[in-house]
């Protein structure tokens, strides 16, 4: 099966089922900062990550964007290294470096030779607390990520689309604001709001450090404790608590036309609960219940009869976003083929969820499933710097590593009948936003020659 | 901390790991298959990785998009399996097999429990030997790839690259997209899925990896059982084509705030003398997870992008010096300003040699660091053999960078950059692109 169109549905897709909870060993440096190794021999390597408990849904009122910002901001000048200093070290080292930026978390990671990962954590925790915040090179940044913006949303219909749905989904939550910011106050963010947000929330109480690779847990202990311990707590760190949503009484709809649409579609997305520490039983019956609604691209319910029976779907899925702080989204998403309207595409996705309401779960669809899920323990050993960075995204969102590795544990336990009584809760009269992506008729792009 | 810091470098790069420490066994099938392997029992699955040689550029002029569509096919019904039936036998085994062309070769990556591993490559010999390709399956999926070209038409990055790639090789395959054009696509026959799958994948033309938990023995075995039954002589390649394609800017106008710019001009096969001086020259221009000049220049000191490169195109009939970046419509000719600048004075004048080095420093620290899981090794162990190279290159890859010269670069660089002969497509509503650009 191809997959004929690229979704930009700004959910996490569920890449791999399971979060294989590894031989992670845990401990907390004095000044606060947790610490999480996850040991792999095979390889000299080591993967070295600190994230943060910020993200863009932290941000001030009217400065979205600026978590973002300050991601990029923390690879220029410290007060011992230059502007660049830091990724050229690391690529000197033979390693690769990276950040990223979501509503929830804020992570940077070097790749590189285990021998070495006492100068990552030296460069990292240099850049904890001694970022220098230069007026040209921040204005210079602020163009950068003006660019990034322009190439990943204004450029794509599905970006733009992705944004509208989100903004109309969360009526009082920040999730509802992008993360890369609106540009009218992207346009307007400057050297005082990074160095505020970068005060306020870059303190090693705020921090998790985890490394992966072939490290022990006392190597990395010794390190961290060389490295990281010196830099005070913050002791005065601010609460998470954002502007939760009302209930949502009332359905939305949006409709987004653009010239730029290949292949037009549906999506329905609502509030759905998500992972709680301590209480993982209903979002691991949503991740059930989004496998067997559209995982599978040829066995879920809607590739078997939307596309494959009925040939009225191009592409059919659902989403399910399971590790967020706070309440995230459930979505459907429908792409009729040529001569089926928007219409009608959502009027199948509701087909599909009644039938599925009434008929219940397959039972041998349900066996595959929960052994794929136990399988991916096996193939999540492969890939140390997935596992951490699962590990990242799981403590980052207020879970603590007794639910990470209890977590394929909450899977495997999930019942038919948990899935079925969470889908009723789930669509028992829910609100929800539903969108349609449109083109206006479009002419042909025509090639021009204006040079040589 | 800026002394430690340079302490800890200094020391660093004769500690660097100076080659990958894995341990390849060059395997051949009772049936005559060859494959390489690297062993390792610690978890209990194989990754495998086959690469047929030929891909879309087999394609007859008046079947383009068969392999294509054919590589969509295999996994829509094999044997006495309908499409549904083999992803439920697929997934009942917690195996992942997945199917892939490119112009020069149909990848075939697959993963497999040690638990039930005969059972899946049961399920990957149906796939591949004995497709079923009905009718109604050829009529959903032929509707899938409509719908990828009709997106392809409407993604400034696709338009770029294609219209780049059929100014450059005109009639020649390379010049086509390998998913065909929406014409020729409706047209495919059965018949011509058929020949496409005859052609497309043979045992005489493939490179197979394997990594993971098995043994040569069992590799051996498993080898033959997947591939035995597959034909084992191959249909003559295209031949080579040369990037035909004269310096100088052409804009396809598209709504859009941003433009993307692609561009290139030819550039040099893996078996040249100078391929690594070319490699490393790439590298300091606008290689990859490193602060190239294009980065520097284009990114750091003017935010005129968020991101660009440039790559040394290794496809097997056209070798390519080729680039990409996005920038707002109002920047993007100064961006290639920029790039062609860059372009010229690395042409006459070289490298730096803190260029250099940090360049040999990155590359033979960072090639180790790839070889970090079962299914990465069986991928690069398939493209090696697929591109003829000996088993012991891992080993001295990072010697022959390690040799490369400052003469050696600026030689290269005199021979490959051309700037006057670089082609910008530009995909936008970029302003200020006017003749004498």
């Amino acid at each position: 099966m191809l997959r004929p169109v690229t979704l930009a549905l700004g959910l996490t897709l569920l890449p791999v089922l399971a979060l294989a909870a590894g031989e992670a060993e845990e401990f907390f440096l004095d000044n606060g900062m947790q610490v999480v190794v996850i040991e792999d021999n095979r390889v000299p390597v080591v993967t070295h990550m600190v994230w943060y408990r910020v993200g863009a849904a932290d941000e001030p009122p009217g400065q979205s964007g600026i978590a973002h910002f300050v991601e990029h901001l923390m690879f220029k000048a410290t007060d011992d290294m230059a502007s660049g200093e830091f990724s050229r070290v690391v690529g000197a080292n033979g390693g690769s470096d990276n950040a990223f930026t979501s509503w929830d978390y804020t992570g940077y990671f070097q790749r590189i030779a285990s021998d070495r990962l006492g100068l990552m954590m030296q460069m990292e925790a240099d850049r904890m607390r001694d970022l220098v915040f230069d007026p040209v090179e921040v204005a210079t940044e602020r163009s950068v990520i003006l660019e990034e913006r322009a190439q990943r949303t204004d450029s794509s219909a599905g970006g733009l689309f992705n944004e509208q749905m989100r903004a109309a989904l969360f009526l009082n939550h920040p999730y509802g604001i992008p993360i890369i910011g609106w540009r009218h106050e992207m346009e307007t963010l400057g050297i005082d709001e990074a160095r505020a947000f970068y005060d306020r929330w870059y303190h090693p109480d705020n921090a998790i450090l985890i490394v992966a690779g072939d490290v022990s847990a006392e190597e990395v202990r010794a390190l961290a404790e060389e490295h990281y311990g010196p830099i005070p707590a913050s002791g005065a760190l601010p609460d998470r608590a954002r502007p939760q949503e009302p209930p949502h009484i009332a359905d939305r709809r949006l409709d987004f036309a653009d010239e730029r649409v290949a292949n037009p579609y549906v999506s329905i997305q609502m509030l759905a609960p998500v992972r709680e520490p301590g209480d993982q039983a209903e979002a691991a019956a949503l991740v059930y219940l989004a496998e067997i609604l559209g995982g599978s691209g040829q066995t879920s319910i809607f590739a078997r009869r939307l596309q494959v029976e009925e040939q009225r779907s191009l592409y059919a899925s659902a989403f399910y976003d399971s590790t967020s702080v706070d309440p995230s989204s459930f979505g459907l998403v429908n792409v009729p083929v040529p001569g089926v309207s928007l219409e009608e595409a959502e009027a199948d996705l509701w087909r599909m969820i009644d039938g599925f309401l009434q008929d219940g779960i397959d039972p041998d669809q349900f066996a595959r499933i929960q052994f794929r899920i136990e399988a991916g323990e096996i193939y999540e050993e492969d890939n140390a710097q997935g596992l951490a960075r699962a590990y990242g995204v799981d403590l980052t969102t207020g879970l603590s590593l007794a639910d990470v590795e209890s977590w394929t544990e909450t899977l495997s336990a999930v019942t038919p009948e948990d899935v079925m009584d969470a889908a009723r809760r789930l669509f028992d009269d829910p609100s929800t936003v539903t969108g349609y992506l449109m083109r206006p008729d479009m002419p042909q792009a025509s090639a021009m020659e204006v040079s040589q | 901390m800026i002394a430690r810091i340079a302490a800890a470098l200094l020391g660093v790069v004769l500690a660097l790991p100076a080659q990958a420490t894995i341990d390849i066994q060059e395997v051949t099938s009772p049936g005559g298959i060859d494959a390489w392997l690297v062993q390792d029992p610690s978890i209990p699955f194989v990754a495998l990785e086959f690469w047929f040689v030929g891909g879309a550029a087999l394609d007859p002029a008046e079947a383009r998009g068969a392999t294509y569509l054919m590589t969509g096919l295999l996994e829509e019904g094999a044997g006495d399996m309908d499409a549904q039936a083999f992803a439920e036998a697929v997934e009942g085994l917690a195996a992942s097999f997945s199917f892939d062309s490119g112009r020069d070769s149909v990848t075939i990556s697959a993963r497999m429990l040690t638990q039930n591993r005969d059972e899946a490559a049961d399920l990957l010999r149906a796939a591949l030997v004995e497709p079923v390709f009905d009718q109604t399956a050829i009529d959903r999926v032929r509707g899938q790839v409509l719908s990828i070209i009709e997106g392809n038409a409407r993604d400034p990055n696709d338009i770029a690259s294609s219209t780049f790639s059929a100014m450059a090789y005109g009639d020649h395959p390379y010049g086509a997209p390998q998913e065909g054009s929406a014409d020729s696509v409706a047209a495919l026959t059965r018949d011509d899925i058929v020949a496409a799958h005859r052609a497309a994948l043979t045992r005489g033309r493939v490179a197979v990896g394997a990594a993971g938990d098995i043994t040569a023995e069992d590799l051996g075995l498993l080898i033959d059982r997947i591939l035995g039954d597959l034909p084992q002589d191959a249909p003559p390649r295209p031949g080579p084509v040369a990037l035909d394609l004269a310096g100088g800017v052409t804009v396809v106008d598209f709504p859009s705030p941003q433009s993307v710019a692609f561009f290139g001009h030819a550039g040099i096969e893996r078996d040249d003398p100078d391929f690594f001086a070319a490699f490393v020259l790439n590298q300091v221009l606008g290689g990859s997870g490193f602060r190239s000049r294009l980065m520097t220049e284009v990114r750091e000191e003017r935010g005129l992008t968020y991101g660009i490169g440039s790559f040394l195109s290794l496809a097997d009939l056209s070798p390519a010096m080729l680039g990409q970046f996005s920038s707002s419509n109002d920047l993007v000719a100064e961006a290639i300003e920029v790039v062609r600048a860059q372009w010229a004075d690395l042409a006459a004048n070289g490298i730096t040699q803190d260029e250099l080095d940090a360049a040999k420093r990155y590359m033979t620290g960072e090639y180790p660091l790839r070889f970090d899981g079962n299914g990465t090794i069986a991928g690069i162990l398939a493209a090696m053999q697929s591109d003829d190279m000996p088993v012991d290159y891992i080993t001295n890859r990072n010697t022959y960078v390690e040799a490369v010269t400052l003469d050696d670069v600026a030689r290269v660089a005199a021979r490959l950059l051309q700037p006057e002969a670089l082609h910008f497509v530009v995909v936008g509503q970029p302003q200020g692109l006017s003749p004498g650009n």
